[in-house]
């Protein structure tokens, strides 16, 4: 049978999960935390806490500051030192809650053992309300509150879920990890979110270089269907190997065989998409009262002789993970948060991470050596490696020529960011730094134009009234 | 063989003057009405098309002209007040007369003066820089050296000092059109009053971040600390978020606050003499020192003049008593 994929572009990067068998760890907690409030799209979460203050481990730090927001809790028991501006990793100021640690008390109500709870009493309504609570957001990268995620608007109808357990992101193995060690509540996750939405068919989607958990999960998925009518129409998918398996849309394609047109959302196709980290936070949430204050961070590079997959409390800083395995390795020239491609490079090892922190990768001068950057040769590579259908050369002509109209005509606000042009280009020319300059413009326009769109229908509207 | 030359020469002469005819007949036919004073104005513009006065370009802003009430809202950048007269001039209206402008790049984290504390190996663009992260020093507001404010100059009047690793403004050759302004990412590049004989005084900074962070980060950042905002007796210089900036309007461009910077982030440029720091500050203390007398004979004096008045209360309440 032909392995299922998506069906447009795509590359096959060499996956180097080297730290595929290291367990999960959970590290020590840090003296002192530091937890942005602003960790997921949309609005940054106000602090209610001031300086002084004793706080919980799982207690509300910040509230949401607007319907596109999350709740905050702190991951340490301890005292708030400071709210006040820090430097991330790209070395921006961000608004950060300062907590020393003392001790490691948590709030009443959370349930910390290990007892897997199958049973789902609670209707949709106060599962979702659970979630919203439990400050959870989507950890594949995006950090999409997950209770909006999954009130979809009126009159749109969610036909499947597709649980996201691809990780085509080179080196990084921590939704791996989980799926192996922590497969049951993966699946009872699953299963809340299943009926949540209240869809009938639910899809783990694995890539098949993860044999060992495509079986664990499905025999997983077999004792649970055995056990509850909840866990019925949950099904395992293996997927072929291919980045970027994991982008939503493409990920919809490979599993539904459904496109989502431009400017669409899944929803318009009936799909939900969630990591499987999303739908473990999701059980701790609803099934154990655990708010999102810890996730699982793979630290690896060949050059790092220490790699380890750990579970690490939000706003640890990274310095404190780096040293707890052994320290910057002497010859890493670079330090990447997230996966070689779509990660971002860190330029402050000081700075704390965030609830979508998903690993730390160590690469060497030689790794990290950008080609020198010729003329294009037309080779048409790159339009045959995006996974969107896009041209990356025209738009990076277009951008160098200012050529906004022309540019959204050619759809560059659809481009996911995967960097499978980059990857693909025999003469090094730096296409993703022009196309997602020129995203970041069209989308500024058609944002801007939208917003007056928006006022004139108003005035229009006063106007007859 | 010279028949078919000459009817070849013929022919296509011919079809060239049918189609010249045609053609001014269908101009004459369907000319654009267009006031002949759009022609003109535009002629007196620079042709530069550069954006610099608001819009798309020379023949956009004469369109405008014309039709606009008065030129209130209206000026061309690069061709300055010579230009705007004769416009005025075509026109019929009367101008205010504007000031000269130029850029001022308002950093000076040298190379020297802003260790590099990270490697930078992306797109040498500003643009691309500044979405990416804070920059390659510690310094997140400063200049991050790409040149995209070089590469949208039209006039060459910017450039890169490869020592200092900041641009350069060529005062003769900027007309202050602002397109290094909107190309700059971090908003370092302001458009200041040119002075008098060029003189001026800025601050060279932008830095925002507290007076210890900022010093870490660049030997030369303003560190906010304000002794510029008190030195100045014109009240010029305003302090905030943690980074002064000098009013050209208020300022009289006495170099006082640029000799008691402690961090020389305060420049004067085109300035004849070269600021004796040493001399402004002692002028500074004695006229301190003076003030401070004269501060502590107003106490004194208002001292001695409420006690009288006291004095008086007291008989006064005594005449009432009794």
């Amino acid at each position: 049978m032909a392995r299922r994929t998506f069906s447009i572009g795509g590359v096959h990067p060499n996956d180097a999960k080297i730290s595929r068998n290291c367990k999960i760890e959970t590290l020590p907690t840090p003296p002192t935390v530091y937890i942005a409030v602003a960790q997921h799209i949309g609005a940054p979460a106000k602090p209610v806490v001031a300086v002084g203050d004793k706080v919980k481990a799982g207690q509300v730090i910040a509230e949401p500051g607007g319907f596109m927001s999350a709740y905050i809790h702190s991951s340490v028991s301890g005292t708030v030192k400071s709210i006040g501006p820090r430097k991330d990793l790209s070395g921006n100021n961000q608004m950060v809650v300062e907590i020393a640690v003392e001790g490691d008390e948590w709030m009443e109500g959370i349930d910390r053992t290990d007892t897997l709870v199958t049973e789902i009493p609670q209707d949709p309504k106060a599962i979702i309300e659970k979630i919203k609570l439990g400050g959870v957001v989507g950890l594949g990268g995006a950090t999409f509150p997950t209770h909006v995620k999954l009130s979809p608007p009126p009159g749109k109808k969610c036909e499947m879920l597709i649980i996201n357990g691809c990780e085509c992101e080179p080196y990084l193995t921590s939704d791996f990890r989980t799926l192996l060690e922590k497969g049951e509540q993966v699946v009872v996750g699953t299963a809340i979110i299943k009926k949540a939405l209240g869809v009938d068919m639910a899809t783990i989607a694995i890539e098949d270089n993860k044999p060992e958990a495509i079986d664990h999960i499905t025999k997983v998925v077999a004792e649970m269907k055995a056990k509850s009518s909840d866990y019925a129409g949950i099904e395992v998918m293996s997927l072929m190997k291919k980045y970027p398996e994991g982008g939503e849309k493409q990920l919809i394609d490979a599993v539904m065989h459904r496109q989502v047109k431009s400017g669409g959302l899944p929803i318009d196709v009936g799909a939900v998409v969630d990591n499987v980290c999303t739908a473990l936070a999701v059980y701790e949430a609803v099934q154990k009262n655990k708010p999102l204050v810890d996730n699982s961070v793979t630290v690896t590079g060949e050059c790092f002789p220490h790699q380890a997959n750990l579970l690490v409390r939000v706003g640890t800083p990274l310095s404190y993970i780096i040293d707890y395995l052994g320290g910057v390795p002497a010859d890493a020239a670079k330090v990447i948060s997230g996966g070689p491609m779509m990660g971002k490079a860190i330029a402050n090892l000081d700075a704390a991470t965030l609830k979508g922190t998903g690993g730390i990768l160590f690469l060497t001068e030689k790794q990290t050596r950008r080609m020198p950057e010729s003329s294009c040769i037309r080779c048409g590579k790159c339009a045959d490696a995006c996974p969107m259908g896009l041209e990356p050369f025209l738009l990076n002509r277009l951008y160098k020529a200012g050529n906004t109209e022309a540019l959204e005509a050619n759809a560059v606000q659809d481009c996911i960011m995967c960097g499978c042009c980059l990857y693909s280009c025999p003469a090094g020319i730096p296409l993703l730094d022009a196309i997602s300059q020129a995203r970041g413009q069209v989308m500024g326009i058609m944002k801007a134009r939208a917003a007056a769109a928006k006022a004139a229908a108003e005035a229009a509207k006063a106007k007859t009234e | 063989m010279t028949t078919t030359i000459i009817w070849t020469i013929a022919i296509i002469s011919g079809l060239g003057l049918l189609l010249a005819l045609t053609l001014y007949l269908v101009a004459q036919r369907f000319k654009v009405e267009e006031d002949p004073r759009i022609e003109l104005v535009e002629k007196a513009m620079p042709g530069a098309n550069c954006g610099g006065c608001g819009f798309a370009g020379c023949h956009a802003f004469a369109d405008s002209a014309v039709k606009a009430p008065n030129l209130d809202n209206h000026f061309c950048p690069v061709g300055g007040n010579e230009t705007m007269k004769k416009v005025a001039e075509i026109l019929g209206y009367e101008i205010k007369e504007k000031a000269p402008m130029v850029a001022v790049v308002r950093c000076n984290g040298t190379c020297s003066n802003r260790p590099k504390i990270n490697n930078y190996d992306g797109s040498l663009s500003c643009r691309v820089k500044a979405s990416l992260y804070a920059g390659d020093t510690a310094c997140a507001f400063g200049c991050l050296g790409c040149g995209d404010c070089v590469a949208a100059c039209q006039f060459g009047a910017l450039s890169m000092d490869l020592h200092t690793g900041l641009p350069v403004v060529d005062e003769s050759k900027c007309t202050a059109c602002g397109a290094c302004v909107k190309a700059c990412p971090k908003v370092i590049i302001e458009l200041r009053k040119k002075g008098p004989r060029g003189m001026r005084e800025y601050v060279s900074c932008v830095n925002k971040d507290k007076g210890p962070a900022a010093k870490k980060a660049c030997a030369a950042a303003c560190i906010g600390c304000g002794i510029c905002a008190k030195t100045c007796t014109h009240g010029a210089i305003v302090l905030e978020n943690n980074v002064a900036y000098i009013d050209p309007e208020k300022c009289k461009l006495c170099r006082e606050c640029e000799a008691m910077c402690p961090t020389g982030a305060i420049h004067g440029v085109n300035f004849p003499k070269p600021l004796d720091k040493d001399a402004v500050k002692a002028r500074i203390q004695e006229r301190q020192k003076k003030a401070r007398e004269a501060a502590a004979a107003a106490a004194e004096a208002a001292k001695a003049a409420a006690a009288p008045a006291e004095g008086n209360n007291e008989i006064k309440k005594e005449e009432s008593n009794g």
